[in-house]
């Protein structure tokens, strides 16, 4: 279902992603793990069309998105690390936007909206506009977004930054029934061990732009002579602590904060 | 056609609750008719070219357009800082149906923008000749707000953010609305003034509200339309262009 062929992506003197190679088959759930600024989020955006390679192949059931931007996106559902949601409108009105553009017929879409947010306990502030929300519900408000059309692969990239146990289970019960009944390929960054040793078939771990080890999470156990994924973790990628340098947007972000006078809630 | 509608019922959603910037958006036409107008209106009238407020309100109702449309345009920098975009470019929509919804939307923005100033140069005393040229001055409008926000749209997609936004009002936007004759007739200026007015494209809204408005022209009504139609369509085309090659 997905298939990356030494994929790279240079930005300039950085190398984001260096020669990344690896197969998601369908019905499979991938998790993608790594420490900041590995590369994770650039390679879920070439794969999402939101990115171009500097070389090597994408294929998403078969199709290029570089090329076949439209036919791809069809493909996909994703839930974005960093925020998504436009804040002066209300929950239901992001959810309902989402499913205009995604083609959910009206009918539909305000079934399953509703079916959503209250499986996220959002249905009673339905009607608030999101900036209005704390952090943990428009994160909420994200995955529900994200699970609000049924795509043949969802991309979840970090979707439970932040988000209390509970949240954690709703999303993981769903993503696992989503699996089960209708088949959806699951490709997710986490950096809960367990999370990913809960739900996914596969795992691959990359470092510094590169996959260091593939398999299962038991395969990665034995391979390092661990007991846990997050000893077989450390073991593989060490245990110096990376920095990513703020973006131009990070900053950007701070300026309109300041500008606008927005307290965060 | 969903998503088109879809993303202009955003950008008026957006627009009718940000009443506080409704309100701000209208102090500087309000100063430009009342310290312009009434400032200049005795030296204009002396000059013999007849009541002031008669030739500028045109001009500041052009004005109102030409920022509210740029602004609009422009906002895509905030979608993409506050990572709306993303949301939007992911979607199975073509990216040009994406970019004019969001062009339409912002340009019925400035329209409505554009009415409160109609309505506030009526009071200030503002006549039109007759009321069989409103139709077609709000063609004009139509034509003004939907060729700059397309043009917004267009520096939007090539900006990351806001540090070239300075350089764009100066060198830009200030100088298509000062050199447009919005506030000055266009006849008898100095040569290399007269041949910035005509590559200024608002210089063919401005004459055309004018005179659709008061029927006092200077390039002639139609060839205003002409003008500006082919502007109109170069600009959504160069706006799709550029936006449908937006990376993340």
């Amino acid at each position: 279902m997905i298939r990356v062929e030494h994929l790279v992506k240079t930005y300039g003197e950085i190398k984001a992603v260096q020669d990344i190679s690896f197969d998601v088959a369908q019905g499979e759930i991938f998790a993608f793990l790594g420490p900041n600024g590995a590369g994770k989020t650039t390679t879920i955006k070439m794969m999402t069309t939101l990115l171009k390679p500097t070389s090597g192949r994408v294929e998403i059931d078969g199709l290029d998105p570089a090329t076949h931007q439209n036919e791809v996106r069809k493909r996909f559902g994703i839930v974005f690390q960093d925020p998504s949601v436009d804040d002066e409108l209300t929950a239901w009105e992001n959810m309902d936007l989402h499913g205009a553009l995604y083609g959910v017929p009206r009918k539909v879409r305000a079934e399953r909206t509703e079916q959503l947010l209250k499986l996220f306990e959002l249905w009673d502030r339905r009607d608030d506009p999101l900036k209005q929300f704390s952090g943990g519900m428009r994160r909420r408000l994200e995955i529900a977004r994200g699970l609000l059309h049924t795509p043949k692969i969802i991309f979840l990239d970090e979707p439970t930054l932040g988000l209390d146990p509970q949240t954690r289970n709703q999303l993981w019960t769903h993503v696992k029934k989503l699996n089960d009944e209708e088949d959806v390929t699951v490709f997710l960054t986490t950096h809960y061990m367990e999370e990913a040793e809960r739900v996914a078939q596969r795992i691959a771990i990359i470092d510094h732009g590169r996959i260091v080890a593939q398999g299962s999470a038991k395969e990665l156990k034995e391979q390092t002579g661990a007991d846990s994924l997050e000893q077989a973790f450390l073991a593989l990628t060490g245990s110096s602590i990376r920095d990513e340098g703020a973006g131009a947007v990070d900053q950007m972000r701070n300026m309109a904060k300041m500008f606008r006078g927005r307290r965060p809630r | 056609m969903t998503a088109i509608y879809v993303l202009w019922l955003r950008q008026i959603k957006r627009y009718v609750r940000s009443r506080a910037r409704i309100v701000a958006s209208l102090g500087q036409p309000l100063l430009f008719l009342l310290a312009f107008g009434f400032g200049f209106g005795p030296i204009f009238q002396k000059a013999g070219q007849g009541n002031y407020i008669q030739f500028l309100a045109p001009g500041v109702i052009a004005m109102t357009v030409l920022f509210t449309s740029i602004f609009s345009g422009i906002e895509l920098i905030w979608d993409r800082q506050f990572g709306f975009l993303k949301e939007t470019l992911v979607a199975p929509v073509p990216r040009i149906l994406i970019m004019i919804g969001r062009t339409l939307g912002g340009a019925t923005v400035s329209l409505i923008q554009g009415m409160i100033v109609v309505a506030i140069c009526l009071a200030a005393g503002f006549r039109p000749g007759s009321l069989t040229g409103l139709p077609t001055a709000f063609l004009f409008l139509a034509l003004i707000a939907i060729m700059f926000t397309a043009l917004g749209t267009a520096i939007a997609s090539v900006l990351s953010d806001f540090q070239g936004f300075q350089l764009i009002m100066n060198f830009l936007v200030m100088p298509i609305f000062f050199l447009s004759g919005a506030l000055f007739p266009l006849n008898g200026l100095p040569r290399a003034l007269n041949m910035l007015a005509i590559v200024d494209p608002l210089s063919y809204g401005v004459d055309g509200l004018r005179s659709a408005l008061t029927g006092v022209a200077h390039f002639g009504m139609l060839t205003d339309l002409g003008v500006l139609s082919v502007l109109c369509v170069a600009m959504l085309g160069i706006g799709s262009y550029l936006f449908s090659r937006i990376q993340l």
